[in-house]
């Protein structure tokens, strides 16, 4: 690579491996958390925290999809999990998952999503 | 309903399927503010003979982009759209994606029918509610939507309409039938 010279900066890729910031892990512990997953901040960070974890509780303020969180801090889903994991553990976060078919479950909201899908 | 405000955000997916180049990124973007979401997978065994990786039995996973769309209906009610990486060999992602999904739109393009077949397939298989939205490309024949219905050997009851999906009005009506239509599968299956 130290003979490709028009390699600089970002395009030189990241300067830390994402999958380095998790310490080599695929997977969050407990359960996954689902893409459209709300994230929120909560608590107070006591020990130190990495720069990604910081990004996050400053980003989950506000109510914030796992995607959203994805795309906002530019990380691989699977990078984010794996750190939305360690956060809830240390109880920062709060993760709620969509219920099983829930978003098939209530006609009031989807005659609302019509509605507002009209008005676009 | 001051409760329901302070509860948590609902968030709809919506998945957008189809053959390679049919459309699905144009879609996205017609509607929504599309955003490139990369998720890094591990390659299942159904990779292989596809990636080479001779040479490189470390690399097990491999990114894979999704576009990416969000559509805000109102503060706490937000539906995303996820366009599914076309390539058989990240169907595996599709299982995460479709759970709990709303409802698909398959995108058509009677050129080369065959290519949406497998999100068809899927799709009635996992019973996730579904419309078929034929793309009208420029210089392509058109054919009529019953011609496309038969084709593809669908249920009477899945839409099927023409489409372009450059234009937002087309695409939000795309939207509106498919949800739409999970209502009444909603509504049929009470």
């Amino acid at each position: 690579m130290s003979d490709s010279p028009q390699w600089f900066d970002e395009e030189a890729g990241p300067v830390v491996r994402p999958y380095a910031l998790i310490r080599g892990r695929t997977r969050s512990s407990g359960d996954a958390f689902d893409l459209v997953a709300t994230v929120r901040a909560i608590g107070d960070p006591s020990g130190a925290l990495g720069p990604e974890q910081q990004l996050i509780l400053r980003a989950a303020r506000e109510p914030i999809s796992v995607a959203d969180l994805a795309v906002e801090l530019d990380l691989p889903v699977g990078v984010i999990r794996v750190l939305l994991g360690d956060m809830r553990d240390h109880g920062l976060i709060s993760v709620t998952s969509p219920s099983a078919g829930g978003s098939r479950s209530n006609e009031r909201i989807l005659k609302e999503v019509i509605n507002g899908l009209r008005a676009l | 309903m001051d409760s329901v405000l302070s509860e948590d955000p609902v968030a709809l997916k919506i998945l957008i399927a189809g053959g390679f180049g049919v459309g699905k990124t144009t879609l996205v973007g017609s509607i929504s503010e599309i955003k490139p979401l990369r998720t890094e997978e591990v390659l299942s065994d159904r990779g292989i003979g596809v990636d080479d990786l001779d040479g490189v039995e470390a690399k097990t996973t491999t990114t894979v982009a999704m576009d990416f769309g969000r559509i805000t209906i109102r503060e706490g009610l937000v539906v995303y759209l996820f366009g599914t990486p076309g390539q058989e060999r990240f169907w595996f992602m599709w299982d995460e994606l479709s759970y709990g999904a709303l409802g698909a739109v398959v995108i058509a393009d009677t050129r080369r029918l065959t290519d949406c077949f497998p999100s068809v397939d899927y799709f009635e298989q996992r019973g996730t509610p579904f419309v078929v939205a034929v793309n009208c490309f420029d210089g392509a024949e058109q054919h009529s939507v019953d011609d496309v219905r038969i084709a593809l050997d669908l249920d009477d009851d899945v839409p099927v309409m023409l489409c372009d999906v450059r234009r937002r009005t087309s695409a939000k009506e795309v939207m509106i039938t498919l949800v739409e239509h999970s209502l009444r599968t909603l509504a049929s299956a009470n």
